[in-house]
């Protein structure tokens, strides 16, 4: 079965503060050397979807200095790869609105694919969805579109604003909605048949609507056949900073960490050649997730350090996210903060956030 | 081909052999070291740096890891449309076949490959070596010196001379001879293995080399070429090299190189942003430090999870390092998973290998010294 795949940014909201007001959600920096959207873009890879539309909007500056012609995803190919597309379009007489308007403005990317199926994703949802075990249920369910959800034991203020699915025992889909209590949470991933989807594009489009999965598959107008499919494994939206710290922290639970990072369906990212990271004389580091290219003499508990982090003798870093390139001189203490890159934190200062609310400190400040 | 001033040949086919087990399946320049690299990494990235971007590597032995390591050469950015990096094992010819007989003779029998370049100089680099060099700077001096051939050498001391090939110069450091392995050494000028040539005239010399029965030839760089050369009364010269060198051909050696990497600031600066080491990227996962970990003068790579005490060691890629086990002095080589209160002191661990729980290596052994070679023969 002939796949092809769509990122669509559209519709996510740039909620975590300091960290998105100059990237978009998808490239905020996650688990040490990655950057969200690594972990849609490698399920579609570990699928062996070839071509794969990111729809983009805003602030996509970092997105493409990150994705490149996409070579690290296996995507730089010949024929078929990525494409990251703007909706930009110069026709006066184009009344398409929303995301539905990258979609019909980039119809040239579905005519062209020879994919069958369009899966549909966003990337706030980190999971490792097999697309290829979806794919496969989809059609033995003659469903018209199938959506993907996962059932949330312990609800958090992060699934807040996620759709719910009801679902039936023969997996019919019988409702979706935003009703707070309910515990299947809509991953924001679904497929369907690729003429079927530009049909309902069209028909959206004609009818004054503006958002594909809420105009076309919530509303349902057309009485699409929707089917549900249950995902066990792997789950955290990042929707908020405090969601984003949490999740972050909770990769130090190796059960969560195994999960994620299970060999079988690796994540990509861009590549860069730090060295092995060096610890020194006097380090202490426990319970923590560290990238290549730091050097740490001080003290990194409970926390995430990407590459080329600097701790100085005598520093403390306690419960933090410490991105690229940031310096922790000697004798300062950091403690529940989220710092973006090429943070300097200078001799013996103090910042302490509180574990619910942690301080967040913009790109290239000096403290 | 578009000429090109200067390309380089990278001779990698040698199989180390006092790298005894490290070696058995891969040849020496695919040797790990520093906790992420292979051998090969540093010429190539030396290469890539100085703005070579054509450069034929000369395998034989055990090529399979070399050939697929380097692959298109897009990790030292050699993915060129002009030029970029060209694997070059023996080959059938139409007057016959043979592998490549000395170091020389690899070059010889790749004529048709540096001609297309039309290069007014060659440089002939080793694969066996860990250092960061500027080959521009060796350029320079070639051309202001107007050599013939230029070699790279490193002052060492005169109990280390008789392992080395020893260059004796005159004041002016043009060569007189060329010394392999003295036993009673004039200098203590070693050569590196880094040559260039001008290419007409190495040219002309290899093709009346390669004639030569292997009676007459070794055909070798430094037995039959540099010796003919200076018989010749040819140009030769001597280029000083100030920095961090190391041929890394043997257990204690390879050990003692990645010792070095552990230092406060070491020798060689693997960090440096204006001269970045460039490898093959596993793309492993950040490295898990367990709470009840301790890791103290050590190098780690991405993909390990550590659970138990590391002090004064080099860990790969994916190493795991199991609760309760204690790991000092040693090299741990890519996958290698440890189990639980496992002892090891003053070991190279070869990659993927299997410690059991509770298995000691390194204690109590006869000569305090030595460094063990844990790999797939060892008795666990």
């Amino acid at each position: 079965m002939k796949l092809m795949g769509v990122i669509n940014l559209d519709h996510e909201l740039d909620q975590l503060n300091e960290l998105t007001y100059f990237r978009a959600g998808a490239a905020v920096p996650f688990a040490g050397r990655y950057r969200l959207i690594d972990f849609a873009l490698s399920n579609m890879m570990n699928a062996g979807v070839p071509d794969i539309a990111l729809f983009v909007r805003r602030k996509y500056r970092s997105l493409l200095d990150h994705l490149g012609e996409g070579g690290p995803w296996d995507l730089n190919r010949k024929r078929g790869g990525l494409f990251v597309l703007p909706p930009d379009w110069h026709d006066p007489t184009d009344i398409s609105a929303g995301d539905l308007q990258h979609m019909h403005n980039n119809r040239d990317f579905f005519a062209r694919s020879t994919g069958e199926y369009v899966v549909h994703s966003g990337s706030q949802h980190l999971s490792k969805v097999d697309f290829c075990d979806l794919a496969a249920q989809h059609k033995a369910s003659g469903a018209d579109v199938t959506i993907v959800y996962k059932h949330v034991d312990l609800l958090e203020p992060e699934h807040d604003s996620c759709f719910r699915v009801e679902v039936e025992e023969d997996g019919t889909v019988s409702g979706i909605h935003n009703e707070k209590g309910h515990h299947n949470i809509y991953i924001d991933l679904f497929i369907m048949e690729k003429n079927l989807f530009l049909q309902q594009m069209e028909y959206c489009i004609a009818h004054g609507d503006s958002y594909f999965f809420r105009d076309a598959i919530l509303r349902n107008p057309s009485g699409l056949k929707i089917a549900g499919y249950e995902y066990k494994g792997y789950h955290a939206v990042i929707n908020s900073i405090e969601s984003y710290y949490k999740n972050s922290l909770e990769l130090l639970d190796p059960e969560k960490y195994k999960q994620l990072f299970s060999p079988d369906m690796p994540i990509q990212t861009k590549i860069k050649y730090e060295a092995p990271t060096k610890y020194l004389e006097g380090a202490e580091v426990r319970n923590s997730l560290v990238a290549n290219g730091c050097r740490i003499a001080g003290e990194v508990e409970g926390s995430v350090l990407f590459r080329g982090v600097k701790v100085e003798k005598g520093a403390k870093v306690i419960n933090s996210i410490i991105m690229q390139k940031c310096v922790i001189e000697a004798g300062a203490i950091v403690e529940n903060v989220i710092l973006d890159k090429d943070v300097q934190v200078t001799e013996n200062r103090t910042l302490v956030g509180d574990s619910r609310r942690p301080f967040v400190i913009a790109k290239r400040s000096l403290l | 081909m578009k000429k090109k001033e200067m390309i380089a040949m990278l001779l990698a086919g040698g199989q180390g052999k006092r790298l005894k087990g490290l070696t058995k399946s891969l040849a020496k320049p695919a040797v790990y070291f520093g906790g992420t690299y292979r051998i090969i990494d540093f010429p190539l990235s030396n290469c890539t740096n100085s703005g070579i971007d054509t450069v034929g590597v000369l395998t034989q032995y055990e090529p399979l890891v070399l050939h697929s390591y380097i692959g298109v050469g897009s990790d030292w950015d050699m993915d060129r449309k002009n030029g970029g990096v060209f694997v070059l094992p023996p080959h059938e010819r139409e007057d016959g076949s043979s592998w490549y007989r000395g170091t020389a003779d690899a070059i010889s029998r790749n004529l048709k490959f540096i001609d297309q370049y039309d290069p007014e100089h060659l440089l002939v680099l080793s694969g066996d070596h860990v250092y960061k060099m500027d080959y521009t700077k060796l350029l320079d001096y070639h051309k202001e010196k107007e050599a013939d051939c230029t070699i790279s050498v490193i002052n060492v001391t005169l109990e280390e001379a008789p392992s080395f090939g020893m260059i004796n110069t005159h004041e002016d450091l043009k060569i007189y001879e060329f010394d392999e392995k003295p036993k009673q050494p004039k200098s203590t000028l070693a050569s590196m293995g880094v040559y260039i040539f001008k290419w007409d005239v190495l040219r002309k010399y290899l093709t009346e080399d390669i004639d030569k029965p292997d009676s007459e030839s070794s055909h070798d760089f430094g037995k039959d070429i540099v010796p003919k050369m200076l018989a010749d009364e040819l140009a030769l010269y001597a280029y000083p090299f100030e920095g961090y060198w190391r041929d890394v051909g043997t257990i204690p050696s390879l050990w003692e190189a990645n010792m070095d990497l552990l230092k406060d600031d070491p020798e060689l600066n693997l960090n440096d942003p204006d001269w970045r080491i460039y490898t093959r990227n596993p793309n492993e996962p950040a490295q898990y430090i367990s709470p009840d970990a301790k890791l103290t003068n050590c190098m780690v790579n991405e993909g390990c999870s550590v659970y138990g005490e590391v002090d004064r060691s080099v860990l790969f890629y994916g190493v795991e390092v199991g609760e309760g086990s204690v790991i000092s002095e040693s090299v741990i080589m890519p996958e290698v998973k440890i189990g639980k209160n496992v002892r090891i002191h003053r070991a190279i661990v070869d990659q993927g290998k299997v410690i059991p729980d509770n298995t000691v290596i390194g204690e109590d052994r006869e000569d305090p010294n030595e460094i063990l070679l844990i790999n797939g023969d060892s008795p666990f």
